[in-house]
């Protein structure tokens, strides 16, 4: 386990900084000059750009700008924007929002989800299991766009129950983005559940179970249903990555300063160096959570072994 | 052959007397076999309600986009009268009107034609990327497979409306031909280059299953070339899996594409697009909710409509769901 594990952390240095270069490559393309757009409506002095322009390392190949920041970056130093503010300050000033928000859809992703998919599972074909069907095939096809403004529309303007922008009310004003975030990972745990748990009830220690007399209630929580969540575990798991990189568009929409919304406007804005450093943030924890969730499948799982 | 046809067959064989209409050896059976992943999924297909409301949505937006006057009724998208801005729906005007008096109806319609535009150019090129890149890792293997596997790795890494967010805002300053031009070849384009990583893995895995199976080497043993092999041989293997992705990914394709636009870096204007509408829809959204209620329902209505197609073939093509 713990060559694999070495292994495994050895292969995500190449994947990491591929992905990094891809998007530091892309953003050194972007348009206008941002020196120049510093000064505003009075022009800097050729004196003064020249030495922005030094310091910042506008002048160097591509490579060698990419050279400084991984340097930088393996001394914890993401580098500034452009106008002297540490990238890390921003990102500390942003995370902790969009991990809230994360941690709030895991939360209605593991409850919803795993009580729809067993309920549904376990009476195969009732009424509950197609409304399980038709409504999860309906919440996947719902961008999140568009399901961020019906929730607005409905949950905050007519009935008024939650904020619709801002983070003004704590906790609270994380539920309707956060439902809004997990609404399609949501949908697959339930999916998942039901089918991991349906195919699960034709085993055969689940007909021996029986066999000996156990309560049904026991055949399925001791028995079943833990067999059953391994797969459902181990998504929830890989998915905390993809949500703290999903949160673009929710954040944007709900107006919360996280880490996707301050990606989102340093495109916009063309502040390279945020965007590097937010986008290899997430990208780190994508690939952490993966090796997290296939270390785990090995522990859940006595007959998967690595190595 | 179909189903039916089958049934016939044997029924008239079992009357004619050739067959006593048990498993027997005179009931054509190789072609029986030959059809059986196909004509059994459309067996399936045919019983599954899933697909036909999603067969009927997909064609109303097929025609949609084909022939948009017909639906509009009428109604010119760019005709407009600021006196009707932002009307309310009538019967005359189903959809009502945006803030620039035009008829709404028309424009949602209308819209039809970019999304589906960029859905199926996206998936082609995903398609075309997906399945080179994913033959070659799968069938050379060893280092060309290493490095193609780690490059597929980096770039799945990256969320995909987060890369071609970023492509599309550097796109227009490039000298890239179609990156360059802010229509949707370029949003298709980006979306494709972000989003050809499933479809690579799942032709990569088909060919490394198929690859060392008696039949590959029996026609390699005839002297086949490795181009032949994979193309005649292998490949056909994976076709049922990659229609199914496809499928559901021009519905996804179709929903990023609107995301994108909404956040500012997809179509612009004077195109139509529901993106467009759903962003200038949300400053009247307590006035006028309408404005963004109907482009959001029919991009649901749309991305619906491949999702749930997807969704029954998948069903229908896999054959452990088989009794």
């Amino acid at each position: 386990m713990g060559r694999y594990v070495a292994r495994r952390l050895l292969l995500t240095i190449p994947v990491l900084l591929g992905a990094s270069f891809l998007i530091f490559a892309m953003v050194y393309a972007l348009p206008g000059d941002p020196i120049r757009a510093l000064g505003g409506d009075r022009p800097l002095s050729p004196a003064v750009i020249a030495e922005l322009r030094e310091r910042f390392h506008l002048n160097d190949p591509l490579y060698v700008q990419y050279w400084e920041y991984v340097k930088g970056l393996f001394q914890g130093d993401l580098g500034t924007d452009f106008r002297g503010r540490p990238v890390l300050d921003t990102i500390e000033r942003t995370l902790p929002v969009t991990v809230k928000l994360a941690l709030v859809a895991i939360v209605f992703e593991a409850v919803i989800g795993l009580v729809a998919g067993v309920l549904a599972g376990i009476r195969r074909n009732s009424f509950f299991d197609n409304l399980v069907l038709v409504s999860t095939t309906l919440v996947v096809s719902i961008p999140i766009l568009v399901l961020a403004f019906f929730a607005q529309l409905l949950f905050g303007l007519r009935l008024q129950w939650f904020p619709i922008a801002g983070t003004n009310e704590g906790l609270y004003s994380y539920l309707l983005p956060g439902l809004v975030l997990a609404s399609g990972s949501l949908a697959y745990v339930a999916r998942l559940t039901r089918t991991s748990l349906a195919e699960n009830l034709r085993a055969d220690y689940v007909r021996t179970a029986r066999a000996k007399g156990l309560p049904n209630r026991t055949v399925i929580v001791r028995h079943t249903l833990r067999n059953s969540l391994i797969p459902v575990v181990t998504y929830i798991g890989a998915d905390i990555g993809t949500l703290l990189g999903g949160a673009i568009v929710t954040e944007t929409v709900f107006n919360l300063p996280g880490i996707g919304r301050e990606v989102f406007n340093s495109i916009r804005s063309q502040e390279g160096a945020v965007v590097v450093g937010i986008v290899t943030l997430m990208v780190f924890f994508f690939i952490f959570f993966n090796l997290v969730v296939d270390v785990l499948y090995a522990v859940l799982d006595p007959r998967i072994r690595y190595d | 052959m179909t189903d039916q046809q089958q049934l016939d067959l044997r029924k008239d064989a079992v009357e004619a007397g050739t067959t006593t209409g048990l498993a027997s050896p005179s009931v054509d059976v190789t072609q029986e076999r030959q059809n059986s992943l196909w004509s059994d999924a459309w067996g399936d297909l045919r019983r599954n309600p899933f697909f036909w409301i999603g067969a009927v949505l997909g064609l109303v937006f097929l025609l949609m986009a084909l022939v948009p006057q017909v639906f509009a009724r009428g109604a010119d998208p760019r005709a407009c009268d600021l006196g009707n801005s932002r009307g309310l729906p009538s019967a005359d005007h189903w959809f009502g009107f945006d803030t620039q008096g035009c008829d709404y109806l028309a424009n949602v319609v209308y819209g039809a034609r970019n999304s589906l535009i960029i859905g199926v150019i996206a998936v082609l090129v995903i398609l075309l990327l997906g399945v080179v890149v994913g033959a070659v890792a799968g069938y050379y293997g060893g280092l060309t497979d290493g490095i193609l596997a780690r490059l597929a790795d980096i770039f799945y890494a990256l969320p995909l409306i987060l890369g071609a967010l970023v492509l599309l805002r550097v796109g227009p300053s490039t000298g890239i031909p179609v990156i360059n031009s802010r229509g949707p070849g370029a949003v298709a384009i980006a979306l494709a280059l972000f989003g050809w990583m499933t479809a690579m893995r799942l032709v990569r895995s088909q060919v490394i299953a198929v690859k060392s199976s008696d039949y590959v080497a029996a026609a390699r043993a005839m002297g086949a070339s490795s181009r032949r092999i994979l193309v005649r041989h292998i490949l056909p293997n994976a076709v049922a899996p990659v229609l199914v992705y496809a499928t559901i990914t021009i519905g996804v394709i179709i929903a990023a594409e609107a995301t994108l636009t909404y956040l500012g870096v997809g179509l612009q204007r004077p195109a139509i697009s529901w993106g467009l509408q759903i962003e200038a829809g949300q400053d009247s959204i307590r006035t006028a909710p309408h404005l963004v209620l109907f482009p959001s329902l029919i991009l649901t209505m749309t991305v619906m409509a491949f999702v749930m197609m997807g969704d029954a073939l998948r069903d229908a093509l896999d054959p452990r769901q088989r009794a």
